[in-house]
């Protein structure tokens, strides 16, 4: 059996949590004071994932740049390819919140949505 | 001269929840000054996710989170007036203030809502030796040049202080191409949240050095490298521990300080912990009508947390405008002592709270497995075991006015930390 | 072809040059800095000594005297902030009050006004916060503060008004005799001129020995400071000097004129005439030593610490004249403490003696006045709203500390002589100084170059060469 030790990112609590493994299975999950706490180890034990935020270069807006995030967590090992298309794109302005910017961002299957409005100049 | 019944300096988190609930608790003049050409405060450039979980129960981003007040404010119609800088407020709430459109003017108000945020504090704080060369940014001046301005300060960076700005910069600078060779922290334990440690440290393979400081900087034109050393429990440098550190960028998240220049000049009582105005169960400041919340009132953890405080500053404003707002007649004391550093309020009057009242503070250093205790006067009534504490994030409890009631007499409420 | 060159546009290059343009005669002042006053100039004290220090007959203790004597009718043609506060030099050392006599009868042999020695309780009611141990002082009424950023600047724009050229980033590599003058070869070019002024400061050696064989050194002389936020500014009223005693020299505490305190020096002396970082050493023997007159100092309003270098020549002694084997060529060498207070009698000095050598003319149409920037500060409610609907720019704040504007950045831009960098911007508005130490403003004062000056974000800079503050675009 195998113990590994994590601090929760569920939120800011960030509880210890034991994660017992036995042949790559999580046993059980203990230390978590919420089902959050459950969830996240027994993912980032064995498919760790991340939400990623940055921002997109805007034409013809009232801003430069505006803020993003993948709609949802994406696999860790992803992060940097999904940057990589993220510093890529282009968007003109308007954008409003929640507009998808890049669909199937390093083919995981999220979109990459916007997290602020622009304006049109 | 205009007259406004509520003015609340600020739009940013505090200034838009305290906003909104002056305007659900029946207050139909409030007018928000903000300084920036946005509203939303310092959030506009926290691009990363994280807010909301409390208030919304789902993970936003900064921008967002903000985004959802500034769409209540602009629906609930407040007014509000944006490159704006108040320049100062009198004593009997006036309030002077400018822009390039109006000049300088004044406003007549009822009452004031203090919500200016806070600011960082700079190398020249911490007295670092060395060269003054550029490139050395505190960290949410950075952030602001890589999120909103689009530009990087540099490329090879280290990191002074683990607060979470810092923290969540050196995840940014790393995304952005940047390598970040180390976050120095002098203290023993991290003033940043765990969660961050892990997403960006962590996961990016970024050093924390724990107990170690900045204890020389090179460069005369642009930064060309500092020098860390580890510091025994005192702070001070260990000889013979020092190491070289080649970088063209050095951020400094060191700690934030409540900025308040205005409420000292017109005349608010500061504590001498928190750097924010004493308070009562209302978020009254000395002042009577003006209240404060957010950062400006003292440092927070999660914005989750301002709003729900501003939102309380918001409806007192309001009570008070309207004459609902009992003169506090004889408040109890509350003392923060014995590892509680301090306590938001000060002061609590069991006529006025409503209730439950959600007092705030932080710890002066790490517990494991400590408890929370509170003390009416000598009668210990609340002992609530904390597996982990740390001064990088807020603690809070509960008093409750039945229970407060049964208490005609009480002269002081006690918070600490007990062992056991 | 200029009549003179002036090395260096510190306060004593600048001195000389506006000085100078009082006559008809052609003046170029050379800076290897983007800026006026970047070396010796911009870190010190920023005291005006009344002028007791110095060995009687010294050209120190008489160019002192002349300068502070000088201060008041100066800043009201210039328009820069100087205030006659008054110093008291203190004694710890009841063994010790002997040297304040001393002191005093030194200024009045220099001609200082106004000097009493005064008790231990007159001490303490003239400066409340004086230390206990405090058990006689010597007051001066005519020590002074002065901004020495706006000092310096404000001689260099009424010099530049007045037709002298300056070239910055402009360093002088070798100077060349030629037969009726020198050759000065910089990085821009090379400038012939009849006479070079030698205002070098730290470098002032340099290039003396470029040009005589009777060779000069000059030492780099370390000082460092502390500088306290606006909160502490009153903590003293006058400049607060300690007197030497058993336990060596003491510093300096003083307000300053934009209202914050000021502590230091220390002094070290160096090799290395760059070497303006400060030291641990040097910040905790501020500390011990401000302690040791004034009590109560509140060390956590530190808003910054910072280094200067002090020109000291081994005779400490003003050198100042014409080069014995080295004709039309002028020593302003050796300038340390007192220089800022004595730089406007140098600068007199200087030009009465060029006077002299190539027969000058007093120009016609001298302007010898010089309006500062605006200050909204010091307007009235209604004054300011003029000014803002005439300029906008003059509404919208920048720097929050120092509640400096757009519209003085603006003008500091396009000013004579005008800013290009953060520093610049700063020395001459203030944004930038104040507690969050250009936190706050840094990205909407580069906005601001960028805009007025058309420099790319990148290459703007914090002080010139490659003190660059961003390294590209993100993306």
């Amino acid at each position: 059996m195998e113990i590994k030790e994590l601090i929760c990112i569920g939120c800011p609590l960030g509880c210890s949590l034991k994660v017992e493994m036995e042949n790559g299975q999580v046993k059980s999950v203990s230390g978590n004071t919420c089902p959050r706490g459950d969830a996240y180890a027994r993912k980032e034990v064995v498919n760790p994932t991340r939400i990623v935020t940055s921002t997109v270069k805007v034409t013809n807006g009232d801003r430069p740049y505006i803020s993003v995030k993948t709609k949802t967590d994406i696999p860790k090992s992803k992060i940097f390819e999904c940057m990589k298309e993220i510093n890529n794109a282009v968007v003109e302005a308007p954008v409003s919140i929640g507009d998808v910017i890049i669909e199937d961002v390093a083919n995981t299957g999220v979109s990459v949505i916007a997290t602020r409005n622009a304006f049109a100049n | 001269m205009k007259s406004v019944e509520i003015v609340i300096i600020g739009g940013g988190p505090a200034g838009l929840a305290a906003a909104a609930s002056a305007k659900k608790a029946g207050c139909n003049s409030i007018l928000i000054l903000e300084r920036d050409k946005e509203l939303g405060g310092i959030l506009n450039q926290c691009i990363h996710n994280g807010f909301g979980l409390h208030t919304f129960k789902e993970e936003l981003t900064g921008p967002e989170y903000a985004g959802r007040f500034i769409d209540s404010v602009e629906e609930l119609g407040i007014e509000y007036m944006l490159d704006t800088m108040v320049m100062d407020i009198s004593d009997t709430k006036i309030i002077t203030a400018m822009n390039r459109v109006d000049g300088m003017f004044q406003i007549q108000a009822k009452a004031v809502v203090l919500a200016m945020g806070c600011r960082e504090r700079a190398r020249g704080a911490l007295n670092i030796p060395g060269y003054r060369p550029a490139g050395i940014y505190s960290a949410g001046t950075a952030q602001r040049l890589v999120n909103m301005e689009g530009y990087m300060p540099g490329k090879e960076v280290v990191i002074l202080g683990s607060g979470d700005i810092g923290l969540i910069m050196a995840r940014r600078m790393t995304l952005e191409g940047a390598r970040v060779k180390v976050v120095a922290e002098l203290m023993p334990y991290s003033g940043g949240l765990k969660r961050n440690i892990v997403q960006c440290l962590d996961d990016y393979g970024i050093p924390l050095k724990l107990s170690h400081t900045v204890v020389d900087i090179r460069g005369r034109e642009r930064l060309t490298g500092i020098t860390l050393a580890q510091v025994d429990s005192t702070g001070k440098p260990i000889p013979g521990t020092q190491e070289d550190y080649d970088c063209d960028t050095l951020l400094l998240s060191v700690g934030l300080i409540p900025e308040n220049e205005l409420s000292r000049g017109m005349g608010v009582e500061i504590d001498r912990v928190t750097n924010g105005p004493v308070v009562n169960e209302s978020l009254e400041t000395s002042i009577t009508g003006v209240f404060a919340c957010g950062n400006v009132l003292h440092v927070h953890d999660l914005v989750d947390y301002v709003s729900e405080e501003a939102g309380k500053a918001g409806k007192n404003a309001a009570k008070y405008v309207s004459n609902e707002l009992a003169q506090s007649s004889k408040p109890v004391r509350i003392e923060a002592c014995e590892g509680a550093r301090y306590s938001v309020p000060r002061t609590v009057d069991i006529d006025r709270m409503e209730d439950n009242l959600t007092v705030r503070f932080r710890v002066g250093t790490t517990y494991k497995d400590a408890y929370i205790s509170v003390y009416y006067d000598d009668t210990r009534i609340l002992h609530r075991k904390r597996p982990v504490m740390a001064p990088g994030e807020m603690e809070q409890v509960i008093l409750q006015k039945d229970k407060l009631k049964e208490y005609p007499d009480l002269k002081q409420i006690t918070i600490k930390i007990e062992q056991e | 072809m200029f009549d003179v060159v002036v090395i260096g546009a510190g306060v004593v290059g600048c001195a000389v040059a506006r000085e100078l343009s009082r006559y008809d005669v052609s003046v170029c002042v050379v800076e290897r800095c983007e800026d006026v006053c970047c070396g010796t100039s911009k870190a010190n004290s920023a005291i005006v000594h009344a002028g007791f220090d110095a060995a009687s007959g010294s050209l120190m203790a008489k160019l002192n005297v002349l300068g502070n004597k000088m201060m008041d009718q100066l800043s009201k043609e210039l328009d820069f902030p100087f205030v006659r506060n008054g110093s008291l030099v203190v004694c710890t050392d009841p063994d010790g009050l002997s040297g304040l006599q001393e002191l005093y009868d030194r200024g009045v042999a220099n001609g200082v006004e106004g000097l009493r020695i005064v008790d231990d309780k007159e001490a303490h009611d003239i400066e409340p916060n004086l230390e206990d141990t405090v058990c006689g002082a010597l007051y001066a009424p005519t020590g002074g503060i002065v901004c020495p950023f706006n000092l310096t600047i404000a001689l260099a724009e009424n010099a530049c008004v007045n037709g002298v050229e300056f070239k910055l980033n402009t360093e002088v590599l070798e100077i060349l005799k030629l037969e009726n003058g020198y050759n000065v070869v910089t990085n821009n070019g090379e400038i012939q001129t009849k006479c070079v002024v030698n205002a070098a400061g730290v470098y002032a050696d340099k290039f003396h020995n470029m040009v005589s064989n009777k060779q000069i050194k000059i030492t780099a002389r370390r000082g460092e400071y502390c500088l306290l936020d606006h909160m502490s500014g009153e903590h003293v009223s006058k400049t607060i000097f300690a007197l030497p005693t058993k336990l060596g020299k003491g510093v300096l505490v003083s307000p300053t004129v934009h209202g914050n305190l000021i502590i230091g020096p220390t002094a070290v002396d160096i090799e290395d005439k760059e070497g303006i970082n400060t030291t641990r050493q040097g910040l905790d023997d501020l500390v011990q030593k401000a302690g040791m007159t004034v009590k109560n100092l509140p060390m956590r309003q530190v808003i910054t610490s910072f280094a200067g270098l002090r020109a000291h020549e081994e005779g400490h002694e003003f050198i100042i004249g014409e080069v014995p084997d080295a004709p039309n060529f002028f020593d302003c060498a050796g300038i340390e403490s007192p220089g800022l207070s004595a730089a406007p009698a140098i600068g007199v000095m200087v030009a009465d003696i060029l006077k002299e050598k190539l027969s000058l003319k007093q120009k016609s149409d001298f302007t010898a006045t010089r309006k500062g920037l605006i200050n909204p500060q010091n307007m009235t409610l209604e004054e300011r709203n003029e000014l803002i609907r005439k300029q906008p720019a003059y509404g919208n704040i920048i720097c929050r500390c120092e509640s400096v504007s757009e519209g003085e950045i603006i003008e500091a831009i396009h000013r004579p002589v005008g800013a290009r960098s953060l520093d610049g911007v700063k020395r001459r508005t203030r944004a930038g100084m104040g507690r969050c130490q250009a936190g706050f403003c840094s990205p909407r004062t580069m906005e601001i170059i960028h805009r007025e000056l058309g420099i790319d974000m990148e290459d703007i800079t914090k002080s010139g060469g490659k003190s660059y503050l961003v390294s590209g675009r993100t993306k």
